[in-house]
């Protein structure tokens, strides 16, 4: 079972927080985006491992996929 | 008086001083980056020069590009308006180092008062109240020893900072171990410096300022003060002056408190103090001086019938202040139209299909944008301020409902519904607020 992790908002990718292949629990903050001065976490819905699928500095829009969490 | 401005901002702020600047005969010239080369405040200049690429990194806070630039205009003076450059004690050096007026302060007092824990320090030495706080603190464990001794809950704050970034409340030890390494993460990449300090948390209180100017001849005047209790993140979302149910004591009280602040660092130009206010205990704490003008001025000259922009350059000029006799009073809000949506204040760049304001009696826009404009993710996601101007504090009320409803906005979400839910909420109608209502409100 795997899980879509998606931008709630535009923005750019400012820091990853966990390593490609992360264990994360529910709740956890896997990326930070940034979007007109403004952190915006993206918080894991489960938990689970966790594949990246952006990288630092990409520009991510409503919708765009995350991570997965599998 | 001056006779050219080089305005270094963008947006409505932009928009509003070189307004003064028309009205005055002053020649304005705007900056822009390459993502606002058509935008209102370009148009509106009489001149305008290009400044970099979209980052503000790379346009709006280079000062450097921009004292060039402002010379080769032949510019007499440099407004910052608010954010980006106008706090930044450096770039107000090198404006008045290539032989320009500095629309603002002198560049030692920015630095003075633009460090949290000196201000408090000049405060206190003025006899002003602040509340208990530390000293710098650098590691979770000093955090920790430090609010054990003034005693929880604390908030956490950057030095250097504003704008509510990396501002945090802790109740315990544990809450404050984390708040720091997030805090201190935050205040170095926005402020470039990671300085913290922790205050004493007040519950319930009202977050009321000061307007000030230190005229020319050294003297001290306040304008009055505005209430921002209703805020979210930490910033503020609506403001008006007079602050409800002020008891007029206490107003004056906060007054003198401001001007001793101001007297206390021979203060120049327009600027706020921010006060901690307690109701039920009706004691204050002077909280920090933006050197500055402020987003939320317009409120102040509604009621005070007095132009700040034209007073900041006046004094810049050295020249005395042309405040009236009479003032308009009344009761003037102020709420801001952010490109963010109205439930969880979350960012909503895009381009924007309509752009209708209100308009009518009492009503003032300050805004940046029309329809077919790109709101970016570049910059702050204020889009314009809509405040209304009535006899007392129920006639500004009722205009604010029809203003609301008649400001339609559509491709990008706006605060709108939100400022309309707050004219529903029992406790802001009965100015009974405090600065915790928005969370409340969620």
């Amino acid at each position: 079972l795997a899980a879509d992790v998606r931008s709630e908002v535009p923005g750019s990718v400012w820091k990853i927080v966990v390593d490609d292949g992360a264990t994360v629990a529910e709740g956890d903050e896997i990326v930070i985006l940034e979007s007109m001065k403004m952190e915006i976490p993206v918080i894991a819905p489960a938990g689970g491992t966790v594949r990246l699928k952006v990288e630092v500095d990409a520009v991510v829009d409503e919708g765009d996929l995350i991570a997965v969490i599998e | 008086m001056i006779d050219s401005v080089l305005v270094a901002n963008r947006g409505e702020i932009a928009r509003r001083v070189i307004r003064t600047c028309r009205r005055l005969g002053i020649r304005s010239i705007a900056v822009y980056s390459e993502a606002d080369a058509e935008s209102l405040h370009v148009l509106e200049a009489d001149e305008s020069v290009a400044i970099g690429a979209p980052a503000a990194a790379e346009s709006y806070l280079r000062g450097d590009v921009i004292v060039e630039q402002a010379l080769r205009a032949g510019a007499a003076a440099v407004h910052p308006g608010y954010g980006f450059l106008s706090e930044n004690g450096e770039f107000a050096s090198a404006v008045e180092a290539a032989g320009m007026l500095w629309v603002g302060p002198t560049p030692s007092t920015i630095e003075e008062m633009g460090h949290k824990i000196n201000a408090r320090e000049i405060a206190k030495r003025a006899g002003v109240p602040v509340t208990d706080g530390s000293g710098r603190v650098d590691t979770p464990e000093a955090a920790v020893a430090a609010a054990r001794s003034i005693g929880y809950p604390v908030m956490v704050k950057p030095a250097a900072g504003g704008g509510g970034i990396g501002m945090a409340i802790a109740a315990d030890d544990a809450e404050l171990t984390k708040a720091i390494e997030t805090a201190q993460s935050r205040a170095a990449r926005a402020f470039g410096n990671a300085e913290l300090l922790l205050e004493t948390y007040v519950p319930g209180a009202r977050h009321v300022e000061v307007q000030v100017l230190g005229l020319a001849d050294g003297s001290i005047v306040s304008l009055g003060e505005r209430d921002c209790s209703v805020q979210r993140r930490h910033q503020k979302l609506v403001e008006e002056t007079p602050s409800p149910g002020l008891p007029d004591a206490l107003r004056a009280e906060l007054l003198t408190a401001a001007e001793r602040v101001a007297a206390a660092v021979g203060y120049r130009g327009a600027g706020t103090c921010e006060f901690l206010v307690s109701l039920e205990t009706e004691r204050f704490y002077f909280l920090e001086m933006n050197t500055r003008l402020q987003v939320e001025h317009p409120i102040t000259e509604l009621v005070t019938g007095v132009d700040l922009v034209e007073q900041q350059l006046r004094i810049a000029a050295g020249l005395a202040p042309t405040l009236p006799e009479t003032r308009p009073g009344g009761h003037a809000i102020e709420y801001r139209i952010y490109a963010e949506d109205p439930q969880r204040f979350l960012p909503s760049p895009g381009t924007i299909t309509r752009w209708d304001e209100p308009s009518g009696e009492g009503i003032r826009i300050d805004s940046g944008f029309r329809a077919d404009d790109k709101v970016t993710l570049h910059y702050d996601p204020l889009l314009a301020k809509l405040c209304v101007h009535g006899a007392d504090r129920e006639s500004a009320l009722a205009r604010s409902r029809e203003a609301l409803d008649a400001f339609e906005v559509e491709g990008v979400k706006t605060t709108i519904a939100f400022h309309c839910e707050l004219l529903e909420n029992e406790a802001f109608l009965a100015g009974r607020h405090t600065t915790q209502l928005v969370a409340s409100m969620r």
